[in-house]
């Protein structure tokens, strides 16, 4: 009787819930099935099923060089990432491990720089980087990247770094292992699911930065971010490309986000929520 | 047991991050506070110089001050409430045991992930559409006329973008939370005959709050500095209909270079932020020293 019950209120909530996420995943789907094809399928109405087509995707990348922005977006979300791991690993270790009265202020020092709007510093950062020519370059950019997610990096390393316990580095340290030794033969294994994670994180975050990747580039340096607003200015009827191109810049970052739903909540909530 | 040697060394390896971000808060800052005071337009130079608080005036006399500040609030406030009611709801519901959860997990969070730009243009052109939107051939369906949501709807259709942005974020860390729920504590408040309302109220809900309080802060940074969607969308208009103030300050400094204007409300951006940061700090703040 009672797992009669059980059967039933797991198909109802089964059915419920299988609704509405396809309702929320629902924009992405479609999306997809639109991208394969014909631009005048894709105005033709609601149609789930697709001809099948690959043409959208051809011409994408023969109009705009798609493969340009994705390889941009690659180097400027792998590259700030990497930087601002190796800034914050060090701070985020002396904060773990030698925290001292003003460790929680600094941190939370750190995290209210986030809370700057970008827009107020638009135009000196915009000057900045015309006078030093580094408009619509890469290293201006990833830099800018870094600098954005840096406090969310510090904070996600120390998190992790906290739960490593601290007896075990006495231990090392009374064996007589000096500090680079301690950090780099006992510290490092134990810190790189955390630092895996952090980078995870981080590359999902700069890869979809929408302010200053727009606004710093114009061709050079200019990732997805900007190649997709590139298509807002009405020119025709293009859903079948629009959705080529979008499919083909979500993809990536859509495959790494299902593989990090937990390091997501965690980082994202600097380990108040696990 | 930290020797003074440790101690300076861990100075130093904090010191590159703290100068770093330091210098990264307070020099652009400091310029735009400076370009605040100005007249000071690139094309026009004629007139340039120092003016006091007269750009403040000029932006606040402005009809899309107030306009853009409103627009920015009720995004953020609206935003809030869909995705953490929502969130909740939704938590509540993949809490359940249900067949193929994986599945159902990774087809919510799917579109936290999506870059803003491409958000707005499928959202824009494929579902919002009003001729070739799958919202306008529901409508057709039901023999009603399509919604033209950009031209009637602006800042309701911002809204319903973001918003389907950030709830899968608030659904993930709230069922993260809802899930180190102590299932022993369940089942006694079961037995002790606690209805599902009057369990979700006492037990589930303040269970729940340091999520809520977490998921308030972040979405609060992130909602503030809305624009992408905005600039991808409606451009801000009709008029100043869907205009935040990041978005206002923008078009003052890109479009017009009226640089001392857009300084001056980029100051006022910080102090609006700084007072909603000022609260939303503290909140977590208490919440994370439990």
């Amino acid at each position: 009787m009672a797992r009669a019950v059980t059967t039933q209120h797991k198909t109802i909530a089964t059915a419920a819930a299988w609704i509405v996420a396809l309702l929320i995943f629902f924009p992405i789907l479609y999306t997809i099935i639109t991208s394969f094809k014909s631009e005048q399928e894709a105005i033709q109405g609601f149609a789930l099923i697709p001809s099948g087509t690959t043409e959208s995707y051809a011409e994408v990348q023969a109009q705009s060089g798609y493969f340009k922005f994705f390889l941009n977006s690659v180097i400027l979300s792998v590259g700030s990432t990497i930087l601002a791991l190796l800034i914050a690993v060090p701070a985020a270790w002396s904060m773990a491990f030698s925290p001292t009265k003003r460790t929680k202020d600094i941190l939370m020092w750190m995290l209210s720089t986030k809370m700057m709007p970008a827009v107020a510093v638009l135009f000196p950062i915009y000057l900045i980087f015309r006078d030093t020519g580094l408009l619509d370059s890469r290293i201006g950019l990833t830099v800018m990247l870094m600098l954005i997610n840096l406090p969310i990096v510090v904070w996600m390393l120390y998190t992790y770094f906290r739960e490593i316990p601290g007896e075990i580095l006495e231990a090392a340290r009374m064996d007589g292992a000096s500090l680079w030794n301690e950090i780099i033969y006992v510290l490092t294994p134990m810190a790189v699911p955390g630092i895996a994670s952090t980078m995870l994180l981080n590359i999902i975050l700069a890869w979809n930065e929408a302010f200053w990747t727009i606004r710093l580039t114009t061709t050079n340096a200019a990732p997805l971010t900007a190649f997709i607003s590139s298509f807002s200015s009405p020119q025709g009827l293009f859903w079948a490309k629009l959705s080529a191109a979008s499919t083909l810049a979500i993809a990536p970052i859509l495959i790494m986000g299902w593989f990090s739903q937990k390091q997501l909540v965690r980082g994202l909530t600097f380990g108040a929520v696990k | 047991m930290a020797t003074q040697q440790t101690r300076s060394l861990a100075r130093f390896m904090m010191a590159p991050s703290v100068i770093l971000l330091f210098v990264w808060m307070i020099v652009p800052l400091l310029f735009t506070l400076w370009f605040s005071f100005l007249q000071y337009n690139p094309l026009n130079p004629i007139r340039d110089g120092f003016v006091g608080l007269s750009n403040y005036k000029l932006f606040y006399d402005n009809p899309a001050f107030f306009a853009a500040i409103l627009n920015t609030l009720t995004i953020v406030v609206a935003v809030l409430l869909i995705t953490i009611i929502g969130g909740i709801l939704l938590a509540l519901l993949l809490d359940q045991p249900i067949w193929g959860q994986g599945i159902v997990r990774i087809l919510v969070i799917s579109p936290f992930f999506v870059m803003p730009p491409v958000a707005a243009l499928v959202w824009k052109n494929m579902i919002m559409h009003p001729q070739y939107g799958v919202f306008a051939d529901i409508a057709r369906f039901f023999g009603a006329q399509p919604i033209d949501w950009f031209g009637q709807h602006p800042l309701t259709a911002v809204i319903i973008i973001v918003a389907w942005q950030w709830l899968p974020f608030a659904t993930l860390i709230l069922l993260t939370s809802l899930q180190s729920l102590d299932g022993e504590q369940k089942e006694a408040a079961e037995m002790d005959g606690a209805g599902f309302l009057s369990r979700f109220w006492y037990l589930t809900l303040p269970h729940m709050s340091r999520a809520i309080t977490v998921v308030i802060l972040i979405q609060t940074i992130f909602l503030l500095s809305i624009y992408a969607e905005i600039l991808v969308t409606t451009n801000g208009g009709p008029g100043y209909a869907s205009t935040n103030l990041p978005f206002l300050v923008y078009q003052k400094a890109l479009l017009e270079f009226k640089i001392g204007q857009a300084s001056a409300g980029g100051v006022i951006a910080v102090i609006l932020a700084n007072i909603v940061a000022f609260f939303a700090m503290r909140a977590v703040g208490k919440n994370l020293d439990k």
